[in-house]
C-alpha cells in the first residue's frame, strides 16, 4: 500500500513537470500575444532588440508547439500511469520530458538572440541558425519518447490482462499518439532538408518541398490538439456531473477516424501556392470535409451525455437540462465554453477549407481569428479548465478559490470572442496577418481595419488578465497547501451492459499503418509533381 | 454496432450539409472555372532581374481590355509600386520573388497568392469599381515586412 502510494507520487511528479512547463509557456506566451495585439493596433511600437517578429516567433512556438504539446504529453502519461497501475521505472518518461525541454530552450534561446526570426512555421528560404532546427527536432523527438512510454503501457496492459479492450481513456490517448507519430514524420523529413542546409553542407533548398513536408505535419498538429481536448471531453467531463460516455464504440470509431483522416488533408494550407495542381488541391478539399465527420459524431455524443445524465436525475426540457449542468465548476465550464467556441470555429474551418473561397481569407487576420477560436478557445480553455482538475489530483492539494478559477474561464471566453471575432471581420476587409502594424502610410483601405484592431487589443487585454488569474490560482493552490484532495481518479466509461465495441477497433498500430498509407497516397500526387519539376534551389538568407 | 435513431438523423443532416457545400465548391470550380492560383511556371530566382518579362515589370496590353501585369516581389517592396489600370479591364497578375517567400494580396479582391522563389504564380481579376486599391505582402518576409505594400489606381 505504502509502496503503491510512493509509486503514484513519483509518477505525479513527472506529469506535473509536463503540466507546469505547459503552464509557463501559456503565461509567457500570453504576454507576448498582448504585445502583438497592441502593436497591430498601433498603440505601441516594439524596440529593435525585441522586435515584433521575434515576439511573434516566440508566441507561435510557445503556444502552438510548447503549451499544447507539453499539456498533451502530460495528460497521456497521466492516463497511461493511472489506467495501467504497476511498479515501473520512470527513466524513459523523464528522458522524454528532458529532451522536449532541452529542445524548447535551445530553440527559444536562438529566437531571443535574434538568430531565428523565422516564425513558428520556419518557411525556407528564411535561414535560421542550426541550433534552432536542432532544438525544434529535439522537441519532436522528445514527444516520440513519451509516445513510446504510452505504447509500452498499452502493450503491457494487453499482454498481462488479456482484456479484449483497452480502457476507453487509454484507447483515446493512444490513438492520439499513433496519429502524432504518423504526422511528425513530415516535420522530421523537413528537418532532414533544413539542417544540412543551415549548416552550409548544401548550397540551396527546395522551397516547395519543405513547405509540403511542413504542412503534412502542420494540419495533423491541429488535430493533435483537438484529439487531446476530445480525450478530456469524452473521458473527464462526464465525471463532473455523474454522466456516462454515450457510446463506447462510437467514441473509439471517432478517434480512429481522426487518426485516419487528420494527415491526408494538409494541402488545404497550400491552396494559394504555385507548383501544386488544382486536381490535388480539390482532392484534399474533399478529404478535409471528411475530417469534419468525427467532430459531428462528437457533438452528438457530448450533448447526449448531458441529456442522459439530466434525465437520470429527473430533469426534463431544454432549460432544465442546460441549466442543470455544473456551470459553476471551472473544469466543466472551461470545456463547455470551449465547445461553444468550437461550433463557430468549426464552421470557419469549413469556409477556409473551401478551395476557391480560401482566396478571400488566406493569410489575412481572419485566419488568426480562426485558430484563436479553435486552438486558443476550445483547446486552451479545455486544458486550462482541466488543469483545475489535474493539479489537485497530482499534488493532493485542493483547488484554491474555485470562484476565481471560474472567473478565469469566463473572462477567457469573453476575451476570445472579442479578439477573434474582431480578427475575423478585419480579415474579410483584407487586413493581413503576421504584420507588426497595419496602417500602411495612411491608406484609406487600411484605416477601416483600425477599429477592429483596437477591439482585438481589448480582447487581448482581457485574455491576459484571465491568464494572470490562472497563474494566481495555480500558485495559490500550491501555497495554500490544503492537502484534502483525494488523488485517485476515475475516468468516464460507457454505462455497463451496453453493446461491446467491435474488436477490430483495438488494433491501433494497424490503424496507424493504414493512416500512413492513406497519407502517402494523398501526397504521392503533389509530391510527384514537385519531384517532376525539380526547378531551382533557393540559396537562403537572413532578412531580419 | 448500434447507432441511435436520433444520431442517424443528425449524421445524415451533417453529412448532407457537407455534400451541399462540396457541390457548391465543385460547381464553382468546374462550371465557373473558379480555381485558386496554381501556376506551374518556374524561373531561376537568382536571375529574375535579367529574365524577360520580369526584367521590366509592369502592365502589358493584350487588346480587348485584357492586360497582363508582371510583378517582382522582393524584400521589402513590389515593383511596380503603383500600377495604373483602366476601369473595366481584366488583368492577369504574374508574380515572382528573387529572395524569400512573399504574399500578394489586393485588398477587396480575390487576388491573393503565395509568391515562392523559383516559381511564377498568377491570378486574374476584372476591375469594375474605380478607386485606389491597396496591395499588401501578407506573408512574413523579414524585419521590414510591414512596409511592403503598393497600390493600384483604377480609373
Ligand atoms: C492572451 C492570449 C492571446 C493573445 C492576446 C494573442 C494574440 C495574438 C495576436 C495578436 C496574433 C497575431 C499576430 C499577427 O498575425 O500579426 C497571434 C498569433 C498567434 N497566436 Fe495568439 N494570442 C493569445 C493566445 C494564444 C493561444 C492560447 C494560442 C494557442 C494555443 C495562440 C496561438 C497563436 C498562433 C499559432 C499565432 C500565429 C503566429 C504566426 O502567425 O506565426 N495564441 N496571437
Ligand atoms: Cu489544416
Ligand atoms: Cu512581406
Amino acid at each position: 500500500m505504502v509502496r503503491e502510494e510512493r509509486q503514484m507520487r513519483a509518477e505525479n511528479r513527472l506529469v506535473l513537470a509536463h503540466v507546469y512547463t505547459a503552464t509557463a509557456a501559456i503565461v509567457v506566451g500570453a504576454v507576448f500575444g498582448l504585445l502583438q495585439a497592441y502593436s497591430r493596433a498601433s498603440a505601441i511600437s516594439l524596440p529593435s532588440t525585441f522586435d515584433y517578429y521575434r515576439v511573434l516567433t516566440l508566441h507561435g512556438i510557445l503556444m502552438a508547439l510548447v503549451f499544447t504539446t507539453f499539456f498533451i504529453t502530460g495528460l497521456a502519461l497521466f492516463v497511461a500511469y493511472r489506467q495501467v497501475p504497476r511498479a515501473r521505472r520512470l527513466f524513459v518518461g523523464w528522458l522524454g520530458w528532458g529532451t522536449m525541454l532541452a529542445g524548447t530552450l535551445m530553440a527559444a534561446y536562438e529566437v531571443l538572440a535574434g538568430n531565428a526570426t523565422v516564425l513558428y512555421t520556419f518557411y525556407a528560404p528564411l535561414k535560421a541558425s542550426p541550433f534552432f532546427y536542432i532544438g525544434a527536432t529535439l522537441l519532436v523527438l522528445g514527444t516520440w519518447v513519451v509516445a513510446f512510454e504510452v505504447f509500452e503501457n498499452v502493450v503491457f496492459f494487453k499482454r498481462t490482462t488479456g482484456a479484449p479492450r483497452l480502457p476507453l481513456a487509454l484507447f483515446t490517448i493512444a490513438a492520439t499518439f499513433v496519429m502524432w507519430w504518423v504526422a511528425t514524420l513530415g516535420v522530421v523529413a523537413e528537418m532532414g532538408l533544413l539542417l544540412p542546409w543551415s549548416l552550409g553542407w548544401t548550397s540551396g533548398i527546395n522551397v516547395m518541398l519543405t513547405r509540403m513536408f511542413f504542412w503534412y505535419f502542420g494540419h495533423p498538429l491541429v488535430y493533435f490538439w483537438i484529439m487531446g481536448a476530445y480525450v478530456i471531453w469524452y473521458t473527464v467531463i462526464p465525471t463532473r456531473f455523474g454522466g456516462k460516455v454515450f457510446s463506447d464504440g462510437l467514441t473509439r470509431l471517432t478517434f480512429i477516424m481522426l487518426l485516419l483522416l487528420s494527415t491526408p488533408v494538409g494541402i488545404h494550407h497550400e491552396f494559394m501556392e504555385p507548383g501544386i495542381s488544382t486536381t490535388w488541391k480539390l482532392l484534399h478539399t474533399i478529404m478535409t470535409y471528411g475530417v469534419a465527420i468525427p467532430s459531428f459524431l462528437t457533438a452528438f455524443a457530448i450533448f447526449a451525455t448531458f441529456e442522459i445524465a439530466a434525465r437520470a436525475q429527473g430533469r426534463r426540457g431544454l432549460v432544465a437540462i442546460v441549466g442543470g449542468l455544473p456551470w459553476r465548476d471551472p473544469v466543466f465550464a472551461g470545456a463547455a465554453y470551449g465547445m461553444l467556441l468550437f461550433i463557430a470555429g468549426g464552421f470557419g474551418g469549413l469556409i477556409n477549407a473551401s478551395y476557391e473561397m480560401d482566396s478571400v481569407v488566406h493569410n489575412t487576420i481572419w485566419i488568426v481569428g480562426h485558430f484563436h477560436i479553435t486552438v486558443g478557445g476550445p483547446v486552451a480553455l479545455t486544458f486550462l479548465g482541466a488543469s483545475y482538475w489535474l493539479i489537485p489530483k497530482l499534488t493532493g492539494r485542493a483547488l484554491w478559490t474555485p470562484g476565481l478559477a471560474l472567473l478565469q474561464v469566463q473572462t477567457w471566453f469573453v476575451g476570445m470572442v472579442l479578439m477573434s471575432f474582431s480578427m475575423h471581420f478585419a480579415g474579410l476587409l483584407g487586413a493581413p496577418r503576421r504584420t507588426a502594424e497595419v496602417a500602411y502610410a495612411g491608406s484609406h483601405v487600411a484605416a477601416a481595419w483600425q477599429p477592429y484592431m483596437i477591439a482585438a487589443a481589448a480582447g487581448g487585454l482581457l485574455l491576459t488578465i484571465s491568464i494572470a488569474i490562472f497563474a494566481l490560482v495555480a500558485i495559490g493552490t500550491l501555497l495554500a497547501n490544503d492537502k484534502s484532495e483525494d488523488m485517485h481518479v476515475a475516468f468516464a466509461e460507457a454505462a455497463p451492459g451496453g453493446e461491446p465495441s467491435p474488436p477490430i477497433f483495438e488494433h491501433l498500430f494497424r490503424w496507424g499503418a493504414v493512416a500512413l498509407l492513406l497519407a502517402v497516397a494523398a501526397y504521392s500526387g503533389p509530391l510527384g509533381e514537385l519531384l517532376r519539376h525539380p526547378g531551382f534551389l533557393a540559396p537562403g538568407m537572413r532578412t531580419w | 454496432m448500434h447507432v441511435h435513431r436520433y444520431e442517424r438523423i443528425w449524421m445524415t443532416f451533417g453529412i448532407g450539409m457537407l455534400l451541399v457545400f462540396l457541390t457548391i465548391v465543385l460547381v464553382a470550380a468546374f462550371a465557373d472555372n473558379m480555381n485558386p492560383p496554381s501556376d506551374m511556371m518556374q524561373i531561376d530566382p537568382t536571375k529574375v532581374a535579367s529574365t524577360p518579362p520580369f526584367e521590366r515589370p509592369g502592365l502589358r496590353s493584350l487588346g480587348n481590355g485584357r492586360y497582363e501585369a508582371y510583378y517582382v516581389a522582393r524584400i521589402f517592396a513590389f515593383s511596380p509600386n503603383i500600377l495604373r489600370v483602366p476601369l473595366g479591364s481584366t488583368v492577369t497578375f504574374y508574380v515572382t520573388s528573387p529572395d524569400v517567400v512573399h504574399g500578394f494580396n489586393i485588398a477587396h479582391t480575390a487576388v491573393n497568392m503565395m509568391v515562392i522563389p523559383g516559381w511564377v504564380n498568377s491570378a486574374t481579376h476584372t476591375f469594375r469599381t474605380p478607386g485606389t486599391y491597396l496591395l499588401v505582402c501578407n506573408e512574413y518576409c523579414g524585419i521590414e515586412h510591414q512596409t511592403m505594400f503598393g497600390s493600384l489606381e483604377v480609373r
